[in-house]
């Protein structure tokens, strides 16, 4: 029997029951389909935050007081400027080493206030950090070797404060000490699960004197490229390490945190296509289950073919090739739906989806091997069928 | 002249709940090219037994037996449906006709397991269903057609791979005696024509007795037999 044959036989089989085909079709679509809409949004997520760390700026190093571990408590910064002018030799430009102290303050408008962070910088904090100034310019380094009384603010922050007018050289107080406004930043929304448009930059000089501080609670530091980052790294821990024999320091890049990110959210994606995938086994049983009363159905039709000369493997590829129609259609239609469904969640809700291609393969791979899988004893079953015993059959 | 069937000393049982029943217990038959046998017998008789052997569908518990030339002993499944394929023709009571398949389709059926093009297995079929007088119905599913139109394209089917023997199981046994008479009359002169062997199961004396030779088989051994004839 031709190959070919056997498929317009299959398929000339599947429509003479479309209900019945369509319903067991409709198993392997839902475990397809979950399979790509669960995979899409695991690979959306961790598109997302990938985008959102390395939207920090490229080649980023920051080093932070204590163990930078997921869970670690964070250490008290026992840094200070002089730290920071150490660094900054070590690095060989100014223009790459940022600096921040921060502080959870009140910050007030006339009759409006809000809690926000505010942080003491460098006016190297741009250059560091990709950034972006929607009206007004960033601090100066004069701003900061004054100690100027001038902020920053972020998006959410002007808003809250100034609903929709200009920000840009109104007043405001922080910790009830007076500062004008000079410059908004573009709106960045969330990072890393902190709102970054939330934020006030000030002055670190200035900082220090309203905070009555004189600490620094972090370092970034923007290597010249990605080989150098290493080394960069290194060098400047075992500096700080140096200088504050009891405190341990560490150096992390955005590929380090990168990595951590992307196993656990790697792993995510592969529990939800799991559990998608338990849905495209049932799927499978039930093709399993059709087929055998299929089998049964058609005892008759199966000891007539093999009276006329079908062979025990004509009939046998015949049923195969019946279960492998049933799924791997079902799999090309729940690909569409999965497909459909990813596209529309992504545009209409907040959780991110990204189609890719693995997952399309896998999932139509899998469904038509579902169908071997569980085509094989339905198949193997008719094909033995004893023609005699099949002809009988009422 | 050659012989279609030579069958030696056949014994047939099966296993029924296990309990063995002996459903032939020793027949020797020997069906010439172009023969016209006549298998008669009560139900029972292991008539029907003896034709499923006969056409290849089961294989003797001992004895040997010669289809075409070929020992069924020696084949595998596979090589025996490709020796039901290429010598037997089958005839059955209940025509086993594809429902949802039109008559030139149905009629085709075992030239797909031949290996042959559509085209070509829809020449063959359609000059088959002109010889059984069924040109006009090429494209009807058995649902169309009549309880005799059905059996002669059941007839058109088993003849388009041109067989050895043709084996029919109680042929007119689902038709009324005039259908069942031209249904008859074609088988015949499809046997005259072709010198393709006829082997027919029947438990009705009139039609037996057409046959150039009978052979009645009564508690799975042959009881009587009118001799060999051509």
């Amino acid at each position: 029997m031709r190959l070919g044959e056997a498929w317009r036989v299959a398929l000339g089989a599947l429509r003479a029951n479309r209900l019945r085909s369509g319903l067991t079709m409709l198993g392997v679509i839902i475990g397809v389909a979950a399979v790509v809409i669960l995979v899409a949004i695991g690979t959306g997520t961790k598109q997302k935050v990938e985008q959102q760390v390395e939207g920090l700026g490229s080649n980023l190093l920051i080093v932070v007081p204590g163990k930078l571990d997921f869970g670690a408590a964070p250490a008290v910064s026992r840094l200070d400027m002089s730290d920071v002018d150490a660094v900054t030799r070590i690095v060989g430009d100014r223009n790459r080493v940022a600096a921040n102290v921060a502080s959870g303050e009140t910050v007030r408008a006339g009759t409006k206030e809000t809690f926000t962070s505010v942080l003491g910088v460098l006016d190297t904090s741009p250059k560091v950090f990709v950034r972006g100034i929607a009206r007004g310019s960033y601090l100066t380094r004069t701003d900061v070797d004054t100690s100027r009384r001038v902020a920053v603010l972020g998006a959410a922050v002007a808003r809250n404060l100034f609903g929709d007018r200009d920000a840009v050289g109104q007043q405001i107080s922080i910790a009830g000490v007076r500062f004008r406004v000079i410059a908004v930043f573009a709106p960045l929304g969330q990072s890393l699960g902190v709102d970054r448009d939330q934020e006030v930059h000030i002055p670190l000089t200035t900082a220090h004197r309203v905070f009555a501080t004189n600490r620094i609670d972090a370092l970034a530091i923007r290597a010249p490229d990605r080989d150098s980052i290493d080394d960069l790294g290194r060098r400047v821990v075992a500096e700080l390490s140096r200088r504050h024999p009891d405190t341990e320091f560490s150096a992390v890049t955005q590929e380090q945190i990168l990595g951590v990110l992307g196993d656990i959210l790697g792993i995510l994606t592969g529990v939800l296509a799991a559990i998608a995938g338990i849905s495209l086994l049932v799927g499978g049983v039930g093709v399993s289950n059709i087929m055998l009363v299929s089998v049964r159905e058609r005892t008759r039709e199966i000891g007539l073919r093999k009276a006329v000369g079908a062979r025990p493997r004509d009939i046998g590829t015949q049923f195969l090739l019946e279960a492998v129609l049933l799924t791997s259609l079902g799999g090309t239609i729940g690909m569409a739906l999965g497909v459909g469904v990813s596209l529309l969640v992504g545009a209409v809700s907040p959780i991110p989806a990204a189609i890719t291609w693995w997952s399309l393969t896998l999932a139509f791979g899998v469904s038509a091997a579902v169908g071997i899988v569980f085509g094989v004893v339905p198949a193997q079953r008719a094909g033995r069928l004893d023609p005699v015993v099949a002809l009988r059959t009422e | 002249m050659t012989s279609a069937v030579v069958a030696e000393d056949l014994t047939r049982t099966y296993e029924l709940d296990g309990v063995s029943v002996r459903a032939l217990r020793g027949v020797s038959l020997e069906i010439p090219a172009g023969g016209y046998v006549a298998l008669v017998g009560p139900s029972g008789s292991g008539k029907s037994t003896l034709m499923h052997l006969l056409g290849g569908l089961d294989r003797p518990s001992s004895g040997t037996l010669h289809i075409g030339g070929r020992d069924v002993a020696d084949l595998s499944a596979g090589d025996l449906a490709k020796l039901r394929n290429e010598t037997i023709g089958f005839v059955f009571q209940a025509f086993h006709l594809l429902a949802r398949t039109t008559a030139v389709d149905n009629v085709a059926l075992p030239l797909v397991y031949r290996g042959l093009r559509a085209g070509e297995r829809r020449k063959r079929a359609a000059a088959m269903l002109g010889r059984v007088g069924l040109s006009h119905r090429l494209d009807h599913r058995p649902n169309q057609l009549s309880g005799g139109e059905q059996q002669r394209v059941a007839i058109a089917r088993a003849l388009v791979t041109e067989p050895v023997v043709l084996l029919a199981d109680e042929p007119t046994g689902n038709l009324d005696q005039a259908t069942g008479r031209a249904v008859l009359d074609l088988l015949e002169e499809i046997n005259l024509e072709r010198q393709v062997a006829l082997v027919m199961v029947t438990h009705d004396r009139e039609v037996a007795a057409r046959a150039r030779r009978q052979v009645e088989l009564r508690d799975g051994v042959v009881v009587a037999d009118s001799g060999v004839s051509t």
